[in-house]
């Protein structure tokens, strides 16, 4: 069984560690003094670019390049920390921020002073209440201890920091529309170039960065990037918060040397599937990564060996399904989510996720054909770097990933689904033309019953119906699912 | 300026001079629908409208928080933080409110709405003294967060159908069931945030048990309570060298 390597959440399980005299007995806070009094800005640039450093937030862009983009003028530039967690399957960010949040604001210090920003920003999602409240606190402490403000610690270096909650909104986590929720605005995405390292908040150059990505900051100026390119792999250095939750017994964040096994982190860390079920598939990095299958359960979870499988890190958020999922429904949920969180400024994105999931509607309801299952890919690859952001890619991704990887599956689920609308056995509506492309069963019939699933009537809105009758194989997913609710236990994961 | 509507006020048979004349809300704002209070597009004259001098410092001071506000014309960045502060205080973002605060800042009420309109926070109908967001997207959706938020609306008496899409409030109007994407805490699914606090992970028969408590005025389920949790991996001390020599926080 794999350990993990805890080095942001080391001590985390203190919960003194929230507070600023918790933090310093830890050792908090001394590396951003020596900075401000004895090190070269240019120096910690370096550093964190010698240190390879990957954007944690999606990206995974390095973080001391991204510094380096910043002009060495004098005017106004800004910092925004993203902590607009949002992507589901992600839950790193509210755990480092909730118990460690001083380690992030020395990290802003020290980026800030490195890049010459005076203003920064902590943008934090509006449902993380709790967290703004503990992140509130201690920026207050840090301004008593006068290590936020004017003339830190008489080094001469200023540096105004403020809390900004947000409302509720995905695409608040793109930065360009991160920079416009800040600018007071409605959280539209804006066109690149120019950049935001270039022309960013107000006008100005900003470095915007994830909360994990900040929070390495002091770490590296502490030991050298020569030492955190001791951990991970070559290409994805140092260690990761990673966000297992899904059909596993233990869900929660652990850290680990980027590059250890999936098999170690679903089934060291996480403890495997629930008992009686077998994993069919899993996001590796959040939902708006293409799936993996079992298959791959033995790559290293480092950036390029997501990459390289067809997929990608992301945030480091892997969800897992087992076969009490139907792919199928799994699918639609995704896409009702980046139908939901659609800003609607860019076309693709705003029509090819509303189609998307109303095709994908009609596949669990078993009023699609084969042949619609063409359409979702081309329609997928028709939004594919067509907008502004990547919140339409974000859908495209998984869902094409779940159309070719589990195509069975959603052929399965049409032609199960159209028997019980038409409440005839499968096999004589194979004869009908549910098993064969281009034939539309269910769509254009006078046979289906009323108040069946196919009936547009009755149709319940977004959510699909149940499909809790067994299907022609044996139990449905669905009913697998229900029965395994019904007789739940929920793993406490408390971990003592 | 400023005129209220009425709680029993119908737009559907009523002319606009139906309006009662001003009277700000003093508590929870009492006035139903959306009708625009005042001309949206003109900026509030401060002369009109009336703003309760602890609100307008309250949001004084967050506007001066942004470096914008030392620009001429009016600053803007405040918009969701004052937004906030206008739901804390009325309970939803309420038209006399968003006037009040478009009067503070100097903005046109119709930008504010434009901003309240675009979050799914910020509420621009009546949301009750409670909220329960009931997380249904995938993690929460796998581990039974339908069947919660199923739970939920059968002991409130809330709509199932508009609570999945957007929220609907118990047959009393005190409670606001919705269901919600991911809140981040796929650790807990299924799990509810109630009062914007997080619970998880829940069982079904505890969505009476949290509704109860709300009402009762009581401490919602403490044990299942987020801030409670500890670490997934438990209290582990590394034994890794390069973890323990080195230097910089958290030693």
């Amino acid at each position: 069984m794999i350990e993990e390597t805890r080095i942001l959440l080391r001590h985390a399980e203190d919960p003194k560690m929230a507070t600023l005299a918790g933090y310093e007995s830890y050792g908090g806070y001394e590396v951003m003094k020596k900075a401000l009094k004895e090190i070269e800005p240019e120096w910690i640039v370096n550093e964190l670019e010698d240190s390879g450093l990957r954007g944690r937030g999606g990206a995974g862009f390095s973080m001391g390049k991204k510094v380096s983009f910043l002009p060495h003028t004098n005017d106004a530039k800004y910092l925004c920390c993203n902590a607009d967690e949002s992507e589901p399957g992600a839950f790193k960010d509210r755990e480092l921020m909730q118990r460690n949040p001083h380690q992030l604001i020395e990290g802003i210090i020290i980026s800030s002073f490195a890049a010459g920003i005076v203003h920064a920003f902590i943008f934090i999602r509006g449902e993380y209440d709790d967290q703004a409240d503990i992140l509130d606190r201690a920026v207050e402490e840090a301004y008593e201890a006068g290590y936020l403000g004017q003339n830190i610690l008489g080094s001469g270096f200023n540096l105004d920091l403020v809390v900004h909650r947000g409302a509720g909104a995905y695409i608040c986590g793109e930065e360009t529309a991160l920079l416009d929720a800040l600018e007071g605005k409605r959280g539209n995405p804006r066109l690149k170039p120019p950049f935001p390292a270039v022309q960013g908040l107000y006008g100005g150059p900003t470095l915007i960065n994830n909360v994990e990505t900040l929070s390495n900051v002091s770490h590296i100026v502490a030991n050298g990037a020569d030492w955190f390119k001791s951990f991970g792999t070559e290409q994805s250095p140092g260690t990761k918060v990673v966000s297992i939750s899904g059909c596993v017994k233990r869900p929660g964040n652990y850290e680990v040397e980027l590059g250890v096994s999936l098999r170690d982190l679903i089934f060291g860390l996480a403890g495997g599937p629930l008992d009686g079920h077998e994993i069919t598939a899993f996001y590796p990095g959040g939902s708006s990564s293409p799936v993996l299958t079992p298959a791959e359960f033995d790559l290293p979870y480092s950036f390029e060996a997501m990459a390289e499988a067809g997929s990608m890190l992301g945030s480091g958020s892997i969800i897992v399904a087992d076969d009490s999922v139907s792919i199928p429904r799994m699918a639609l949920r995704t896409a009702h989510f980046y139908r939901h969180e659609s800003c609607g400024k860019c076309t693709p994105c705003r029509e090819g996720t509303n189609w998307t999931e109303k095709m994908l509607e009609r596949v669990c309801t078993g009023e699609a054909t084969p042949m619609d299952l063409d359409i979702i890919s081309s329609v997928q690859d028709n939004i594919m770097g067509h907008c502004l952001c990547v919140l339409g890619d974000a859908m495209a991704m998984p869902v094409s990933s779940m159309v070719n990887k589990f195509r069975d599956e959603f052929e399965e689920t049409i032609a199960s689904e159209a028997a019980k609308a038409w409440s005839m056995p499968v096999e004589e509506l194979a004869g009908v033309g549910a098993g064969s492309a281009g034939d539309p069963v269910g769509r254009t019939s006078p046979g289906v019953p009323p108040g069946s699933p196919a009936d547009p009537a009755s149709s319940p809105g977004r959510d699909v119906p149940s499909g809790d009758e067994p299907g022609p194989g044996g139990a449905s997913p669905e009913t697998l699912r229900r029965e395994r609710l019904a007789g739940r236990s929920i793993p406490d994961g408390s971990g003592g | 300026m400023t005129p209220v509507m009425p709680s029993d006020f119908d737009p559907r048979n009523a002319e606009p001079e139906d309006f009662v004349p001003p009277g700000l809300p003093k508590d929870i704002a009492n006035t139903t629908g959306r009708l625009p209070v005042g001309d949206p597009e003109q900026v509030p004259d401060p002369a009109e409208v009336e703003v309760p001098e602890d609100l307008r410092e309250q949001i004084q001071t967050v506007v001066d928080k942004y470096p914008d506000s030392e620009n001429s014309g009016s600053p803007k960045s405040a918009a969701i933080p004052v937004l906030w502060i206008i739901q804390r205080r009325y309970g939803w973002c309420t038209p006399e409110g968003i006037v009040q605060a478009a009067c503070v800042m100097q903005v046109t009420p119709a930008y504010l709405e434009s901003v309240a309109s675009f979050y799914d926070l910020l509420r621009t109908s009546p949301q009750g003294e409670h909220q329960v967001l009931v997380c249904t997207n995938l993690a929460c959706w796998m581990r039974g967060g339908d069947e919660l938020l199923d739970s939920f609306c059968e002991k409130t008496g809330a709509d199932r159908e508009a609570a999945g899409h957007g929220g609907s409030l118990s047959e009393d109007g005190k409670v606001l069931v919705s269901g919600f994407e991911c809140l981040g805490a796929c650790d807990l699914a299924p799990m509810a945030s109630v009062d914007e606090r997080y619970f998880g992970p829940l069982e079904n028969g505890d969505a009476a048990r949290i509704v109860d408590q709300l009402e009762a005025g009581e401490e919602v389920l403490p044990e299942k309570a987020l801030e409670r949790r500890g670490l997934a991996g438990g209290v582990a001390e590394s034994t890794d060298p390069r973890v323990t020599e080195g230097k910089g926080p958290n030693r």
